[in-house]
């Protein structure tokens, strides 16, 4: 049996009724389509799913129990392995952490090299996230060309700091050392090429009629189910709340940059994707600002009991190898305390409860993965849609199974 | 180091009313308002600072364990996010050993759902009234909550990484 309705863009479709003969259909843990190890359980009649059911923990490394036994130095590789797609801005909020914690200043041109790698990062993300919706729907030359501009970005983090995918880049204190002039080369070279190249891949998916009829209306939620899910970052933003943490709680100097947080209307997937286009957009402008605005001055603050002297000077100077001694053993002495600091990832808020009792250790480390929080809203969002939809909205949603699964 | 909010007097006097002055309020170095409630008062205070104070947006709940604070071992923090008036609280209850039970925030904040599966399942908190208290990272044949102080990282009887060699 089937039912004839009209759509909101006034076209027809014929939907099964409910016939009874309901199918359980195993989405993941390993399907290509899902782009991480999560399992779904759906039930299905026909095309249309009825409910959804998920197992989350299959790359589970229990970050918070190893994080209780490491100095505070020796945790920054653990947040690169949260979302693995922007893994500098875990880095980089997890130093602005320990900074709060410990009363570190950092000079301003600190702030505005790691303003540049974030938003680098943030880009990175992002198109990893736009490109893999249009996989989805089947489009995939777009994807081709913008992981060539993915590529140049992880060259840009391997020349800061040698790393590519899990940079473990920055230190408690500032960077490891200044931007060499290959990097700044390198940059120049990428701004001025991404943009062109970026706008081919706007051309081949964001007005496409075959896109749009596609994502349009699949999996959308209201701006107070969003905020009823503590959803956060552009699947928020999608769904119409402008909030985002370097507006609101700026850090890294974010209130000297101009820039624009785009919002949509209904929070489906063509919002997100819009969403995520235009920020895209925003991030290379803030780090053109940063660029032409960029301090004169040193790359680390000065905090000898966190940041590493230079390697020469271990070898001459008593202070030095002691300095040297205490932060490659995690002896440096850190006050009592409790902060909560959270940056905007690539995903929204990415928060760390931190609780120091004075230990080389912390205490207690809680990581607020947005991944995590928002994911739980997904059998909402697909209830009633067709299977490929459901695709779609993970998607589009950029559930890193990394940050998920922490 | 931060300055407070200029709303905190408010709150601090909308809890002394919503807890009849059992809860204790205290500003942090960093300018946080943390809140020490009993599980009795947690969902009335809860509720009235998301209807009446515009705490509406639940940011993180999460356990922590104490073992050696007698009484009160476990605790279970939640911040609150006002983000109009962009104000954030902390809140935070103790709970004994022996009863770790409280009061589920699912009615209230939807994302409270899987943040206390994970809290039940790291700390063994019972979250009463949650629609689908299970195990949600760990697998469920696990017979033990792995985040308590008790279980130590390594195996213990390995001698090569031991602190004591570096006064800690």
């Amino acid at each position: 049996m089937s039912e004839i309705t009209f759509n909101k863009q006034g076209q027809m479709v014929s939907r099964d009724t409910i016939d009874g003969d309901i199918a359980t259909l195993n989405l993941g843990p390993t399907h290509p389509a899902t782009h991480g190890i999560f399992q779904n359980v759906l039930k299905v009649d026909g095309e249309r799913i009825i409910e959804a059911e998920q197992t989350v923990g299959y790359i589970h490394r229990a970050f918070e129990k190893l994080a209780e036994r490491r100095p505070y130095n020796q945790i920054t590789p653990i947040t690169d392995r949260l979302n693995y797609c922007s893994s500098p801005i875990n880095n980089i909020g997890w130093h602005l952490t320990v900074e709060k914690l410990a009363g570190i200043e950092v000079p301003k041109k600190v702030d505005y090299m790691r303003v540049i790698i974030m938003e680098l990062a943030r880009i990175a993300d992002h198109l990893v996230c736009n490109s893999v919706i249009g996989v989805d729907t089947g489009a995939l030359t777009g994807f081709t060309y913008v992981f060539q501009e993915r590529e140049k970005i992880y060259e840009l983090f391997e020349e800061v700091c040698g790393a590519r995918l899990t940079t473990n880049i920055s230190r408690v204190g500032g960077f490891e050392r200044d931007f060499s002039p290959v990097f700044r080369a390198k940059l120049d070279k990428f701004l001025q090429d991404f943009t062109r190249n970026f706008d081919e891949f706007d051309k081949l998916l964001t007005r496409n009629r075959i896109f749009m009829d596609r994502v349009i209306g699949a999996g959308p939620i209201s701006a107070e189910r969003a905020l009823a899910y503590s959803f956060a970052g552009p699947n928020l933003r999608a769904a119409g709340v402008d909030y985002d943490v370097r507006v609101m709680n700026p850090y890294c100097s974010y209130e000297d940059f101009d820039f624009i947080v785009p919002i949509g209307k209904d929070g489906d997937t063509y919002d997100r994707y819009m969403v995520r286009q235009e920020e895209i957009r925003q991030s290379v402008s803030i780090i053109k600002q940063a660029l032409a605005k960029m301090p004169s001055g040193k790359h680390h603050a000065d905090v000898p009991d966190f940041y590493l002297p230079p390697k020469e000077e271990v070898y001459r100077s008593m202070e030095s190898l002691i300095y040297h001694f205490k932060i490659v053993m995690g002896e440096t002495a850190i006050p009592k305390g409790e902060v909560y600091f959270s940056v905007e990832g690539g995903n929204g808020e990415l928060g760390y409860y931190l609780v120091s009792d004075g230990g080389r250790t912390p205490y207690r480390l809680h990581f607020r993965r947005p991944c995590f929080i928002y994911y739980q809203a997904y059998p909402e969002m697909i209830k009633d849609s067709v299977l490929s939809d459901a695709i779609l909205t993970m998607s589009s949603m950029n559930v890193i199974a990394g940050e998920l699964d922490a | 180091m931060t300055t407070a909010h200029p709303n905190t007097q408010s709150i601090v006097d909308a809890v002394a009313i919503a807890t009849e002055n059992l809860a204790s309020t205290n500003l942090d170095d960093y300018g946080m308002l943390n809140i020490l409630t009993s599980t009795n008062h947690l969902i009335g205070l809860v509720q009235n600072l998301k209807d009446n104070h515009g705490f509406i947006y639940l940011t993180d709940l999460c356990g922590s364990h104490y073992p050696e604070r007698i009484g009160a071992e476990f605790e279970v923090v939640y911040h609150l996010h006002n983000l109009v008036e962009n104000h954030r609280v902390r809140i935070r209850v103790h709970l004994p050993e022996n009863n770790l039970s409280i009061p589920t925030l699912v009615n209230l904040y939807s994302g409270a759902n899987w943040m206390e599966r994970e809290t039940f399942d790291f700390y063994g908190i019972q979250f009463e009234g949650h629609p689908n208290l299970k195990r949600i990272l760990n697998m469920d044949e696990m017979d033990y909550h792995p985040l308590r102080k008790q279980y130590a990282l390594e195996d213990e009887t390995r001698d090569d990484k031991n602190n004591t060699f570096f006064g800690r």
